[in-house]
């Protein structure tokens, strides 16, 4: 019986959260020496590139957070990216605002309100992004409709309504303003060099920071892994199930709105209403090779920004190394399903 | 035991370390039926793994009306005349009746079914079974929770099958359907097949099987004819020890009514429900399955909508729903371990804390660590085996599941405990364990209703019992004055008997 007890102490030690973690780092770690070894002349690790891969990843790391809750509770939001899209058409909608004066000349707001008019950007943006995942979850809990049909449905409203605003152009806004420049690279640029990292990427920390306390330390996120571990359990305990859920998807919309914003950045500050798609399964791709569960109550914060980073630097790795676009889709559709089967063997079904 | 259908010999069978079965023996005959019992983790469901062709046994060899049988998979098996009937119904409830008695063995030309001569099968298997109303055309998700599992026996007989392994068929079943699967069970065996009945209930034991054969830890521990041998020799070779007192008798001193049902009446069940509970007092509810006893409990703690009525939790009205509930100090174990009791992919401690988070850390903030304290004073006084509170409960036995969902309650620190079936499906020694607890909280103040469909638990636990037939609560009378035939007669209700 003793050796029993150790075979199973040892695999209990392999499902640890610990190395858990440590296994996704080093499925990170080797991603990212096969391309160190294989770029030529080590072009893979230099300053430039790496900041670069934190910044590409950022977008998709800070939707992932949102998407980490709903997945833990069991649910999915496809409509993510046309979020992104949204707040990204309202944000430059706002700095592109303009107003005829009494000589009857235009004159846009910005040139009058440098500094005040990207904060209200910034807030319409990231409100619009609220309101859709709220709209999102309340359709869901309202209509008791499956997560997967509403935010199919809610995807192609964003989008469309982002387009909308935009009047099916792009909006270029006269002139470049901070919120434009948190994305700008921060270690190769001295004038920038004292943030060490872009504002965007400070964003994310920060962001990731609040959801990784809020999903171990509090009790929303308890109940987040209850709803999503077993909805009738949670409803049988007292969990007020409609509204954690409410409160899942508003939380998503927010870090779609902040990534949003981060997005509108990297596309150097143009309004375009055809951003972001198909970012849904990027962003759904981070979490579940983050260890996140389909089937809910499953997942973690560390692992989705993981996640995200195993994605990004595919693609960029591939990119660098000159492969074809549609290799790199293959392999990244791979490494999607092997981190998952991986996981499964680790984690065996009863 | 040359004419022996079935024969198992020394059969043993490891996980890893684990031993699941150690030198199994088993021999099955023709006609008399046997009855296979033991303690849940006794190996039970492993053995019938090893029969059913999942799992390859380690040592030992099994024959089949004396030839070698070694099934690589259950469909082989199958095709052996080896049949099982699951605990948990094992049917696609979006496909029709044929579809299910004939799934993986279609009748086929070519790559088409022959539908025809699939339904004239599925007729004839039907028949057999004493489904002579269900169209082989009907989809199994609509009929009722016995008829499905006619259906699983039907498909059964429909392969010609030579031995039929029942493990624990009537968990599900009412009173009248249990008395029509045994009756099915002697014509089967009249027919001369063999048949292998897995129960926990040792009534039924005794009611439907010829011999006997007990597992413990994965040993065989003992076999004999059923009819010389009394309940309390098979229990004590199940649990290796004299259970004589299962049932703790403690006088309750009843105190002040703190909850009181007022002529409640739910969407569809119960019509009419009234009855007061006091303060350290167990109060039973029998009837039938479908009577309306787990809509009630539902309708009192806010799962489900009432129609009209009136319930009070201590001196208020109760809140619609589970939350508020919690709160006014009452608490409730589910029937539905699996579906609705527990989160199985959570830890012991979130299981537990769950519907009281609060204390847990400062403001609404919840520190793990604490859970886990929190909970380990209820791991030690429910002795629930684990290898600690952040253990998943999916790694659990199903008593030590129960205790969980029980331990949910003690941790909320409720007055009034309603438990839907709270032995449903546990093994003997922690149901022994969960009476004495029940004793227990009566005797410090608590007031517990409890439904359960089994009858000797009601009498041996309860001070009252209420009989609920057909959504009617009858009046709540105490123990004394019933015994197990009035129960029934209450349960099944006076039309059904003049009828």
């Amino acid at each position: 019986m003793n050796q029993a007890a150790a075979d199973k102490g040892r695999l209990d030690f392999l499902r640890s959260p610990w190395v858990n973690t440590l296994g996704r780092f080093m499925a990170l770690a080797l991603v990212f020496l096969f391309f160190a070894l294989m770029v030529e002349d080590g072009k893979f690790v230099s300053l430039r590139n790496m900041e670069n891969i934190a910044r590409q990843s950022a977008v998709y790391a800070t939707a992932a957070l949102g998407m980490t809750l709903v997945i833990i509770a069991a649910g999915i939001e496809l409509s993510v990216g046309s979020i992104i899209a949204l707040s990204v058409i309202i944000v430059a909608w706002v700095l592109n605002l303009s107003a005829v004066g009494k000589d009857g000349v235009t004159v846009y707001l910005i040139q009058q309100h440098p500094v005040m008019l990207p904060i209200v950007a910034l807030a319409a943006g990231v409100f619009i992004a609220v309101v859709s995942g709220m709209c999102n979850g309340a359709l869901i809990v309202g209509l008791r409709l499956a997560p997967f049909i509403v935010t199919l449905g809610t995807m192609g409203i964003f989008r469309g309504l982002a387009k909308g605003i935009a009047h099916e152009k792009d909006i270029y806004p006269p002139q470049d303003t901070w919120l434009t420049g948190i994305m700008d690279p921060t270690l190769t640029n001295p004038a920038k060099q004292w943030m060490l990292l872009p504002v965007g990427i400070w964003m994310l920390i920060v962001a990731a920071i609040a959801a990784a306390l809020l999903l171990r330390y509090t009790r929303f996120g308890r109940h987040v892994y209850a709803v999503g571990s077993n909805e009738e359990t949670a409803r049988l305990c007292g969990v007020p199930v409609g509204r954690t859920k409410i409160l899942v998807y508003t939380l998503a919309g927010l870090f779609a709105g902040l990534a949003g914003l981060m997005q509108f950045s990297f596309i150097s500050g143009i309004g375009q209403p055809m951003t972001g798609v198909s970012y849904e399964l990027f962003v759904i791709a981070a979490v579940v090779i983050g260890g996140g569960s389909l089937m809910g109550g499953e997942g973690s914060i560390l692992g989705s920004i993981i996640g995200a980073l195993i994605i990004t630097i595919l693609y960029m790795g591939g990119q660098q190394m000159g492969w074809p676009k549609w290799v790199q889709e293959m392999v990244i559709g791979g490494i999607i399903i092997a981190a998952v089967a991986l996981d499964q063997l680790r984690h065996p079904r009863k | 035991m040359s004419e022996s259908r079935l024969t198992m010999r020394g059969v043993s069978k490891r996980f890893g370390a684990t031993v699941a079965l150690r030198n199994v023996n088993l021999a099955v005959q023709r006609g008399p039926v046997m009855g296979l019992v033991g303690e849940n983790g006794a190996g039970k469901s492993t053995l019938m793994k090893v029969l059913s062709g999942a799992h390859a046994p380690d040592e030992g060899m099994m024959t089949l009306d004396g030839e070698p049988y070694r099934p690589r998979h259950p469909l082989d098996a199958r095709r052996q005349g080896v049949a099982m009937i699951y605990q948990e119904l094992s049917l696609a409830p979006h496909l029709s009746v044929a579809e299910n008695v004939l799934l993986g063995i279609e009748p086929t030309l070519g790559p088409f079914v022959r539908r025809k001569q699939a339904q004239k099968i599925t007729r004839h298997a039907l028949n057999q079974v004493g489904l002579e109303h269900v169209s082989p055309t009907a989809i199994v998700g609509h009929l009722s929770l016995a008829q499905q599992q006619l259906v699983e026996i039907a498909r059964a007989v429909a392969t010609e099958c030579r031995v039929l392994v029942l493990d624990e068929p009537t968990s599900s079943l009412t009173r009248q359907d249990i008395d029509r699967l045994f009756a099915l069970i002697r014509r089967l065996k009249a027919k001369g097949m063999a048949i292998i009945y897995i129960s926990h209930f040792l009534e039924e034991v005794r009611a439907v099987c010829d011999r006997f054969s007990v597992l413990r830890d994965g040993e065989s521990v003992g076999e004999g004819e059923v009819s010389q041998v009394g309940n309390n020799e098979i229990i004590a070779m199940m649990v290796g020890r004299q259970v004589d007192d299962l049932y703790p008798r403690n006088v309750h001193q009843a105190g002040e009514v703190v909850l009181s049902l007022h002529e409640l009446a739910g969407k569809r069940k119960p019509a009419s429900a009234s009855l007061q509970l006091r303060r350290g007092e167990v109060l039973g509810i029998a009837g039938l399955i479908g009577a309306g006893r787990t809509e009630m409990m539902r309708a009192i703690f806010g799962m489900d909508p009432l129609r009209s009525g009136q319930v009070k939790i201590g001196l208020f009205n109760a809140s619609t729903t589970s939350r508020g509930n919690w709160r006014r100090g009452a608490g409730m174990v589910s029937e539905d371990r699996k579906n609705e009791g527990l989160a199985v992919g959570l830890s012991i401690a979130q299981n537990v804390t769950l519907p009281k988070l609060r204390g847990l850390g400062p403001w609404r903030f919840v520190r793990p660590g604490r859970q886990n304290t929190a909970v380990k004073p209820w791991i030690e006084k429910l002795a629930i085996r684990c290898q600690s509170a952040s253990a998943s409960v999916s790694s659990l036995s199903g008593g030590n599941q129960q205790k969980v969902a029980i331990a949910r309650l003690l941790h909320a620190d409720v007055d009034v405990l309603l438990l839907d079936e709270p032995t449903r499906g546990i093994d003997v020694g922690s149901k022994a364990q969960i009476y004495r607890l029940i004793d227990e909280l009566a005797r410090g103040g608590k007031a517990v209703l409890m439904v359960s469909s089994y009858l000797p638990e009601l009498l041996g636990v309860c001070d009252r019992i209420a009989v609920m037939c057909r959504g009617r609560l009858g009046e709540a009378r105490p123990v004394d004055q019933w015994n197990e035939h009035d129960l029934m007669v209450a349960a099944i209700g006076k039309d059904e008997q003049a009828a």
